[in-house]
Order: C-alpha cells, then structure tokens, then sequence
C-alpha cells in the first residue's frame, strides 16, 4: 500500500510538473494543442467522407502517412545508437542522456502506430488484429509481426523508463535484475521492429523497386542517422535551458558515429543505383521515377536531388572533426540529415515503389492539404508526448522532483543527480550531494 | 393485486437473469467462437445474412437475396481469355460493373482492357488503359482485359493481417468485407492491380441494384474496405457463367471446371499456346491467356 501511496504522488506530482512551465512552454504547448485540434477536424473529414479525401488511389494506395510511419520506426529504433554505447560498453558520457533516447523511442513509436490508424479505411474495426479478441494472420503476414514487435518494444521502453523514474523519485537505486535484461532485450528488439518494417515492404515481389534484399539493411543505417540527428539538437536544447549536464564528448561521439551510419546509407544507395541503371531492366523505371521522372512526370525529381545533396552535406560535415566540433555546422548537419532521411525514406521509399502501378500507369500521386493537416496533428501529438515525459524526466534526473522534497521546495538547493555508475559496477542511478 | 406485483417482480428479476445470461453467452461467443463469415457454422451464418438481406432491402428498396452456396465439392475453376479474339470493346468491364454492384461514383472497374501494341506485345510499361477509340478494334493494337487472376499461391492473402481474405476450395480468392481493415497491405502486394479499395461510399444509383448476391461476392460494401473479381460466385457456384463470360460479343472468354478432363476449360490449357501473366513471380494464376487463332 506505501508503494502506491508512493507512486500515486509519483503520478500526481509529474502531472502538477506539466502544468507548470514559463510563457515559452506555453507557448509551445498551446502550439501543438493547435495542430493536434486541426489534424483531429481534417481527420474527422477523412473519416466521414473516406479516404478519397487523400490523393491516395487504387493505383498508389500508400502515400504520405505510411511514409511517416516508416521513417518514424526508423526513429523509433535509433535509441539503440545510444544504448549500446550506454550499457554495453559502460561508455559514462552517453549513460547520462540515454533517457532521453528511450523517451524519443516512444513517442516516435506512438507516431508511427498513429500513422497506421489514420491510414486504415476501417479504424473501427482494428481490434480485428487483437490476437484473441480478433484473428491475427501471424506468422504469415508482416503487418502482424509488425503490429506485435512495435507494441512490444514500445511496453519494454515505457516499463524501463517508468521503472527508473519513479526510484529516482523515490531516492532509490533502480533494480539491476529487473532493468539490465529489458533494456538488453530492447537491443534486438529495436533492430527487429526496424527490419520486420523493412521486410513488410521487401517481402512483396510484386513491387520490384522494394523487393531488393538490400533494403533492411538501409533502412538501419538511415536510422541510425536520422535519430540521433533529433536527438543532438535536443541535447543542446537541454543542455541551454535547464541545467541537464551533456558533455561535449558525448556530442561529438555521437556525431561521429552518425557520419558512418550516414556514410553506409549513401553507400548502399549507390550500390542499389549501380544495379538498377547497369543492368536497366524494365525495374528501373521505379528508380527513374524518383531520380529523372518518366514520361514527363516529374513530381517527385526535386525532391530525390534534395534528399540526395542533403545527406552527402550531413555526412560531409560529420565527417571533418573540425565541422562536428562546431556547433553552427554541427546543427546544419542534423538539420540536412533529418530532412534528408525524412524525404528519401517517407515519399522516396512509397511513392516510386508504387509508381509505375503494376499495370504500368503512372499516377502521380501528391498529398493533399487534409493530408497534411492530418499528417501534422499526429507529428504534434508525438511532440506533446515527447514535451511532457520531458517535463517530468529532466527534473527527476537532476534530483529536483523527489519523493521527500516536492518541486516547489528546491528551487535553491543544489543539483542532486542521475550520476553515472563507477566504471564496471554495472548500472546505478545514485542520489549525490555535490 | 398484492401478489401478482410480486410476482411480476420475480418474473422482472428472472426475465433479467436470463438476459444477463443471454448477453453474456452471446458475449462469450463472439468472443470465443468464430469471428470471419467464412469460418461461422452454417445456422450462425444464416442469422447473419438475414439481417444483411433486411439492411440492404430497407436501403436499396428492392427485395435482396444474399445466397452463402459454399463451394461445389470436386470443382476447381479455371479462365481462359483468347487475346487474338479480344477486340476491347470493354463489354466486359461495363457487364461486370452491372451484375457485380460496382461503385458507379467513384467508378469501381474490376477489369482493366489494357491496349497494347503489336510491335511491343505484352508489355505493362507501354499499355494504355484509358484508349478513346471511335472503332475498336485499332490498327496495330492489340487488347489484354486483365482482372483478379485468382492466384494459387497468392500473395494477396499471405500479406493480409486479419485473414480477411483467402482462397476458398473452388480456387476462388474471396474477402470478408465485414472483417476487412481496409489496411491495403493486399493492394501493395497483388502484382496484378487485381485489388481495389472504397475509396468513399460506394454509390448504385436507385433501381440499377443486381439483387441476386452471394455474401462473399457482390453483395452491396461499406465504405473503407478492400474489393475484388470473385468469378461471379453467385453465378458460378450455382452453375452459370460469370457476367464477362456471357457478355463476351466475339466469344473470346472460356470459363469452366479445371478438375473436369472433358471441359472446354481443360482443352484448351492442353491444346493452345496459353500463357499467364508475370509467371516470374510463381503466383500460380487460374486465369489463363491464349491465342486462339
């Protein structure tokens, strides 16, 4: 019963920690609640009318929204990036902030299941895939794996965090029997829900520009650039506005790391490219889509050069120590990876893998404006969520939020903190007076 | 007077048990018991197909029939379609669109005429579906009408995530559209543009209803969920030629029972040059394409 005592104040004082924030917070908040208020009424259209209110037809029947929930998984399965460093090789500078990771890992996690649900002509009827309740197709289809690895490795990232917050709160280490097997576990599985998403698409031979076994593989090592390209400029965020301590040599570590995953992603482009325009069967029409436009259709040309200049900047940039060291090219570079991925993985990986249609059409697809606005309420959802776990995670790790002495008290007092355990005693979240 | 309140009282409270009793049995079932149409028990099914023959009755103003003939033990339906005689008069797609309740708005077509040219032969990246022609046959065309090619090894039902969808013993690939997600996984996956999906509302408009349905065919859909040729089932498990069959002015369209070594069917699969489409992807199709002539 002190147990629950305990985390019911645990539950109430991270909620009375949301509700207080400067005017910026509010702002910001009140942004997003705006966006959310406007993709819920273009999806209530969507709902009531169908989905003829997207550009999505029988001939490209994904767009937009898949595309988001593929770059999402890919976000989602990129806080391994810091957690095998973490816990794996007891690296101390990223111990700090692996938090941070698993909290992005979940809201991106809620993005992409929302992206499934807004894209779904029947969200009524999806307790179908409920195995028990409803008929699972499992082993045989990759949706049903991928419904099942996605959910599971969203409960293991909320148990963990939930776990370690509340002992911080409460002034106690975290179990070591409990946590270190979930986030092992949390390994395989953030590499699993990555490649069942890249097989969902590489499994259909009727799709030739997806059916390429190359695709998992390039679908990990664009995640692994683009997540930690969220993540660093969140780093510095933190890092200015509260007094989260994040050294530099955990910044640089991972800027590095981001220059070789982006180095492998470019890399097994151009190995696909290589194939696909020397050999020129009639498969290379997908990739011609993309990168030259067919039969004068052309929509989607700017935007695969724009992914293509973006990701060669990035890895430019984090290639050369000078320019990761610096912060303005530092930001430059996550900013051309995140937008670089985001184009090449989302339309770039849908729209050409659908264009030429089976029969050979091409329909050009482009997203419509309730499309978008759907498409920004689920992002701004995802930010909500990633916002307040923040509010709440960022004053428990600096020992501000504790059991036996509640935010208003502390204001003074100095930083008690998330400290990272001595080199080889495994993991622990000590309480220390500086 | 006294008494019988009482009594009406304990009748009130055992009419409420029981129907606690009811509701949680029929909870219990449709929790437990069988959820896809095609895997209810016969009596259960029934029920259900009456309340779908009073919905669509009420909706559309004329008596409807939706028929649950399960497939004809010792029969394996097979297609031939002979490309020399096809002249693209789309006969076909308007039949199938009338006997089958297609959406007229959006327009729902389950065949597709692709024009192709001569010099090219079949050849996808060069077909035209949306030909205008004042007189078809064209010069130098040539015309391949293609549908669902009710697959063997289909690729449509491996992907579904709610087995919605599947092969019934005639070789018929038909779909729940009661348990349908509308997901369209199985579009992404039909390597034949077989699929299509209700994009909004369908719309019949009033008196052009076909009455005669089959819950697994042509029986009117809802909005959001995916649909497909199923072969006519509600003619052909009862003996009859699909719509496109019939309709076909030059005779071009065979249909018949793989499983039988005298029908037409079988002839010409052992005598003509027959073909299938994309036979590199080993999906196996029924649906046979041949040169007659």
């Amino acid at each position: 019963m002190t147990t629950l005592r305990q985390f019911s104040r645990f539950v109430a004082g991270s909620i009375g920690l949301m509700l207080r924030g400067p005017a910026v917070y509010w702002v910001w908040v009140a942004t997003l609640v705006a966006l959310v208020a406007s993709g819920v009424a273009a999806y209530v259209t969507q709902v009531s009318e169908g989905l003829i209110v997207t550009a999505m037809r029988d001939q490209v029947s994904w767009g937009f929204y898949i595309g988001n929930f593929t770059f999402l998984v890919g976000v989602a399965a990129a806080a391994v990036v810091l957690v095998i460093p973490a816990y794996v090789y007891h690296w101390k500078p990223i111990r700090e902030i692996v938090i941070i990771g698993e909290l992005l890992a979940i809201s991106a996690i809620v993005m992409s299941m929302l992206f499934v649900l807004v894209d779904v002509g029947r969200p009524d009827r999806v307790w179908h895939l409920i195995p028990g309740i409803g008929h699972m197709n499992f082993p045989r289809s990759l949706l049903a794996w991928d419904v099942l690895v996605l959910n599971l490795y969203f409960v293991v990232n909320v148990v963990v965090v939930t776990h370690i917050l509340y002992r911080a709160f409460s002034g106690r280490e975290y179990d070591k029997r409990f946590v270190v097997p979930l986030v092992l576990l949390s390994i395989p599985l953030a590499v699993g829900i990555h490649t069942v998403t890249a097989f969902l698409y590489n499994g259909l031979a009727a799709r030739p520009y997806w059916n390429a076994s190359i695709l998992a593989p390039q679908f990990l090592a664009s995640a692994f650039s683009s997540g930690p390209a969220i993540l660093l400029i969140l780093l510095q965020l933190l890092r200015r506005f509260t007094r989260f301590e994040i050294q530099q040599s955990a910044i640089a570590k991972i800027a590095e790391l981001m220059a070789y995953a982006m180095f492998l992603n470019l890399f097994l482009h151009g190995a696909e490219a290589f194939k696909e325009y020397y050999s020129a069967t009639e498969h290379l029409r997908f990739t011609q889509y993309w990168f030259e436009g067919l039969d004068g259709h052309r929509t989607m040309v700017p935007y695969a050069w724009t992914a293509v200049s973006l990701n060669l900047t990035a890895f430019l940039l984090f290639i050369v120590p000078t320019t990761r060291n610096n912060w303005i090219t530092l930001n430059l570079g996550c900013v051309a990876t995140y937008a670089g991925v985001y184009i090449e993985k989302g339309m770039g990986l849908i729209i050409p893998g659908l264009t030429p249609d089976t029969l050979g059409e091409i329909y050009e697809y482009y997203p419509t404006i309730t499309e978008v606005r759907v498409a920004a309420g689920v992002f701004a959802v995802g930010f909500l969520v990633f916002t307040l776990l923040l509010k709440v995670a960022v004053p428990i790790s600096l020992g501000e939020f504790q059991s036996d002495r509640m935010p208003e008290a502390d204001a003074a007092t100095a930083p008690r903190g998330l400290e990272p355990a001595p080199a080889g005693s495994a993991m622990s979240l000590r309480r220390t007076d500086h | 007077m006294e008494p019988t309140a009482k009594q009406e009282r304990g009748m009130t409270r055992r009419q409420f048990a029981s129907c606690t009793a009811a509701a949680a049995a029929g909870f219990l079932m449709t929790a437990c018991g069988p959820k896809r149409l095609f895997d209810m028990p016969r009596d259960r099914l029934r029920t259900l197909i009456r309340d779908m023959e009073r919905d669509y009755t009420e909706k559309y103003g004329t008596a409807v029939t939706v028929a649950d003939t399960p497939p004809i033990p010792g029969v394996k339906f097979a297609y031939a379609l002979d490309v020399s005689r096809c002249i693209g008069c789309r006969r076909c797609v308007y039949a199938c669109v009338e006997e089958n309740n297609l959406s007229r708005d959006p327009q729902v077509h389950w065949i597709r005429v692709l024009e192709m040219d001569k010099e090219k032969g079949i050849d996808f990246a060069h077909a035209d579906p949306y030909y205008e022609a004042d007189k078809v046959p064209r010069e130098k065309h040539f015309y391949v009408p293609v549908a669902c090619q009710q697959c063997d090894n289909t690729p449509c039902t491996k992907v579904c995530p709610t087995g919605a969808t599947r092969v019934d013993p005639d070789g018929i690939v038909v779909i729940d559209y009661d348990w349908c997600i509308g997901c369209r996984y199985c579009m992404a996956a039909c390597p034949y543009g077989a699929r299509h999906f209700n994009w909004s509302e369908p719309t019949i408009p009033e008196g052009q209803l076909n009455p005669n349905t089959h819950y697994l065919g042509n029986r009117p859909r809802p909005k959001g969920v995916v649909e497909k040729c199923t072969w006519c089932i509600q003619r052909t498990r009862a003996g009859r030629y699909p719509a496109c069959v019939e309709v076909c002015p030059v005779g071009a369209r065979k249909f018949g029972n793989l499983l039988d070594p005298e029908s037409e069917i079988r002839y010409i699969i052992e005598h003509k040059r027959v073909l299938v489409l994309k036979p590199e992807l080993n999906t196996m199709p029924k649906f046979f394409y041949f040169y007659g002539t």
